[in-house]
């Protein structure tokens, strides 16, 4: 076995290869890492993530642009709650943590907030580095880290990730805040909104774990994240703690398992290359040699879910039409297939999964009143 | 989802049409709905940015909020639509008719019937889909604690008269909504995909129109064609040529369009504002009315085409003829609008920000009621929903071979006949299995006696008739079977029979919290001067 260090070094020499020359890798953030998760049996996903693709523009020269955006008003909104929350040396913010984390410590005054700024992410992710130990070291204090920059090893190339607020408690763990701009309307927030959250969070507990590993003695990072969001419909902060250790087991889970992309990527043909400079044929068939999960959830979290679709309708896949109707057909996955079973054209009767269809079929031709199927 | 529905899918993808996935129309529709088609704006909870609502096809009323961050004119749209939806409540609120209703008598403790109006007919509100609905619940919490300058004078920003009113109605459309089989306020995509298997996968049917592109797609084109082009389609300025049914507007119109023309109409107000004579207050104010212009066409722009979808949805529901317990399930949203009113008229408070433990386990348990009696009213009425249940062994149809009379060993013999049927279904019985058929409309009991051997195809089952014959000696005519009838029986009740009876809120035991105690008024929303919420 190779030392692991080259091995990351040709792997990362790779994955540029496949990103095409001069193409700048498109740094994975929270969002996209807790997405890969939704989908881990995706390989395409995987590899084009794994080697910092710009998925959009990759959609866009395939001819199927992805319909991602963001409203302007929701960002100036978001933003604006953000500077909100975190007004007044993050006065707000820390009494937050305190009511709702760690109300056994003593009430926060005159929390230290670190300056962060360094040149280039990994300076950033240096200096929070630093500024995480010496809170740390500096017992009995609060320290508010207004976006932090962290680093994750991901399929062995870093992944720079920036949490909204790392709060540092005095007896030196470490809680990470969320803040997000949708309500928490009597006490409850939407939760497909707050599950998304959850899993972001889940991300940067883990990079913050990370940074804890190589402290002395490490430090503990809280698997309670504090969720902050505007109570009702003002916008005044409320916040509740969320409780991430499923979301962070299931992601660090699936980044570990993300070192496959190093299979993926030996699996692939020499010269393969994700540019969107290229023609659209060529770019069309190199996507089309890693192979696909597509099922309609990807329409929410992937760029590409738009032409892997349209591939997986033509190719007449059942999963098209969502993962429960794929369930119960058996063996039978393509559109065709189902349809002659059921007309009795083909497939063995004694196949339970043939037999169920052949039964549906004639109840459902006996009920609208149509020729009951022949195979009768 | 039932193998059935699974095949109706794939045949509309090998089609490239929706088929049918019921044969009657399970909803109720009235004769004069509202429909409400409304937007928000991105990123605020609860800031209406307009709608299109009406009951007029052609006519609908355009409501628009130019700048959806100011109160003040929020207030004056949250005032508009109240003068719409209001009055048109009403109407109906208005028409009673005699019913009675079983109460328990406060002072002999005795089940007695009481005399009491339910209203006529009900008010309907439709929105294009569900996230609509979850919209109209949002705006109803938003208004209903606010607090109008006639009931507290000293309210730092005083709503309009009737905006806590409608803010009262629309939460408690948004609570009936939350019942299964109710029609007092319906998303069209529920109906519609209720009714027919797209080739899309559900979550594709939340979009109004690909749903109906795969229902009625134009001359010349497939369902799938025209539902790619209906979810992707766009101009050449980038916008979605089938802009999204709401509330929720595409962000691309909100970057390009939108943010543009609100910060004209922005720049307008104040510019009215620093006019100094009374000469450039009316250059200015023209300038304002043309931005305001702008922001409202727009606003048309992209609830128009949802506003006509709606309306084809409509056309195409009522061509299917209507289930026989559709009537049934409206009374009881009469009766849910007749109860509101009642409590509205008596001057109670807003409905709670939380329902104290007894209110809500009694919606749980309405709630799980209305679902099974929804399920099987749905197999009743339509031979579709029954095929599904018949394969899943809910359910069996046969044809009667045999007919043996017998009786029951009390002192009193009554008929109990042995009938001997022949089916080709599969259903689940174990000995002594109650089962059910419709006799003419009402639930004839058997119970299931054993298997015979069957010579031919099929299984020969013998059921035990039970109940529905008379109290003679002999059965009533028509009450029993005959040799060569088709029946069809059902493993699940026809109706459904209330659980055990919650204890008054007052007798709330400890482990749920305890008694409520006295009722406190629900303070109005906190305001702030800087909040522009």
């Amino acid at each position: 076995m190779p030392p692991p260090r080259t091995q990351g070094k040709a792997l990362r020499q790779r994955l540029a290869e496949l990103r095409g020359p001069g193409v700048p890798a498109k740094a994975l953030d929270a969002r996209a890492l807790a997405a890969l998760a939704a989908n881990p049996g995706c390989s395409r996903r995987a590899i084009l993530d794994g080697a910092g693709v710009n998925k959009a523009a990759l959609a866009g020269a395939l001819g199927s642009p992805s319909a991602f955006g963001q409203s302007q008003f929701a960002l100036t909104r978001g933003n604006a709650f953000e500077a909100k929350v975190k007004a007044d040396g993050g006065a707000e913010l820390l009494r937050l943590v305190h009511e709702k984390l760690d109300r056994g410590a003593e009430p926060p005054a005159g929390a230290s907030v670190p300056d962060l700024s360094a040149a280039g992410p990994e300076g950033r992710a240096a200096r929070t580095a630093l500024a995480l130990r010496e809170a740390t070291a500096a017992a009995g204090t609060w320290t508010l880290l207004d976006h932090p920059m962290l680093a994750l090893d991901v399929a062995g190339s870093p992944a720079f990730l920036e949490p909204d607020a790392v709060v540092v408690h005095p007896d030196g763990r470490w809680t990470v805040v969320e803040i997000k701009s949708f309500p928490m309307l009597d006490g409850s927030a939407d939760p497909a909104k707050v599950g998304a959250a959850a899993r972001q969070a889940a991300v940067y507990v883990l990079a913050l774990e990370e940074v804890a590993a190589r402290l002395d003695p490490a430090p503990v990072v809280r698997h309670r994240v504090l969720l902050v969001c505007p109570k009702d419909f003002s916008n005044l902060p409320t916040a509740s703690a969320v409780d991430v250790r499923k979301q962070r087991a299931v992601t660090g889970r699936q980044l570990a398992r993300l070192t496959r992309v190093q299979d993926i990527a030996d699996a692939l043909p020499e010269g393969t290359c994700f540019s969107p400079e290229l023609p659209t044929a060529e770019l069309t068939s190199a996507v089309e040699s890693v192979p696909a999960t597509y099922a309609p959830e990807c329409l929410s979290a992937c760029e590409l879910a738009f032409h892997c679709r349209t591939r997986s309708r033509e190719a007449g896949a059942v999963t098209a039409l969502g993962r429960s109707v794929r369930a119960e057909l058996g063996g039978l996955t393509t559109v065709e297939d189902v349809l002659a079973a059921a007309r009795g054209e083909t497939g063995d009767p004694e196949d339970p999964a043939v037999a169920a269809l052949r039964r549906a079929a004639r109840l459902r031709a006996e009920a609208l009143g149509q020729e009951a199927a022949p195979c009768r | 989802m039932s193998l059935i529905s699974t095949l109706a899918r794939l045949e509309a993808v090998s089609t490239g049409r929706a088929q049918a996935a019921a044969t009657v129309r399970h909803r109720h529709l009235a004769e004069r709905p509202l429909v409400l088609v409304p937007l928000t704006t991105a990123g605020e909870a609860g800031a209406p940015l307009g709608a299109l609502v009406g009951t007029d096809r052609d006519a609908p009323r355009l409501l628009v909020v130019p700048q959806p961050r100011d109160r003040d004119l929020r207030f004056a749209f949250l005032a508009e639509l109240a003068d719409v939806v209001l009055p048109y409540i009403d109407a109906y609120a208005g028409q009673v008719e005699a019913a009675e209703r079983n109460e328990t008598d406060p002072e002999t403790g005795k089940r007695v019937k009481v005399e009491v109006e339910l209203c006529a007919d009900a008010p309907q509100l439709i929105v294009p889909s569900r996230p609509g609905v979850d919209f109209l619940r949002l705006l109803g919490r938003s208004m209903r604690f606010r607090r109008t300058a006639e009931q507290d004078p000293e309210t730092p920003y005083p709503a309009p008269p009737r905006v806590p009113l409608l803010g009262r109605w629309l939460t408690h459309f948004g609570e009936r909504a939350r019942v299964p089989g109710s029609s007092l306020l319906l998303a069209m995509t529920d109906v519609l995909s209720r009714h027919w298997a797209t080739g899309q996968s559900t979550l594709e049917d939340q979009h109004l129109g690909a749903l109906l592109a795969w229902i009625a797609p134009p001359e010349g084109s497939t369902g799938a064609e025209a539902a790619l082009d209906a979810e992707l389609a766009r101009d050449a300025k980038g916008q979605l040529l089938c802009p999204p049914a709401g509330p929720a507007t595409d962000p691309a119109f909100d970057n390009k369009l939108l943010a543009p023309a609100i910060e004209r109409y922005d720049r307008a107000r104040t510019a009215l504002a620093a006019a100094e004579d009374g000469l450039e207050a009316d250059d200015r104010l023209g300038e304002l009315t043309a931005a305001e212009r702008g922001i409202r066409d727009l606003v048309l722009s992209r609830t128009l085409p949802t506003w006509e979808k709606v309306w084809q949805g409509l056309d195409l529901l009522r061509e299917l003829p209507v289930g026989a317990h559709v009537e049934e399930r409206w009374t009881r949203d009469r009766w849910s609008f007749t109860a509101h009113r009642d409590r509205i008229a008596a001057g109670e408070p807003p409905q709670p920000r939380r329902d104290d433990a007894v209110t809500a386990a009694n919606k749980l348990a309405s709630r799980e009621r209305e679902q099974a009696r929804l399920e099987a009213q749905e197999a009743l009425d339509d031979p579709l929903v029954m095929a599904g249940r018949r394969l899943s062994g809910e359910a069996f149809t046969g044809e009667v071979i045999e007919v043996v009379m017998a009786y029951s060993e009390s002192k009193r013999p009554s008929p109990r006949p042995l009938v001997t049927l022949r089916t080709d279904d599969r259903p689940h019985l174990g000995e002594r299995v109650k089962v059910y058929r419709s006799l003419g409309g009402k639930p004839q009991t058997a119970e299931f006696v054993g298997l015979e051997d069957s010579p031919g195809d099929g299984a020969l089952l013998v059921l035990r008739i039970l109940d529905k014959m008379g109290r003679g000696k002999e059965p009533e005519a028509g009450s029993v079977p005959e040799k060569g009838d088709r029946l069809c029986f059902t493993l699940f009740e026809h109706e459904q029979r209330g659980g055990p009876k919650l204890p008054d809120p007052e007798q709330t035991p400890w482990t749920h919290g305890g008694p409520p105690g006295e009722a406190v008024a629900e303070a109005a929303d906190p305001t702030t001067a800087e909040d522009v919420l």
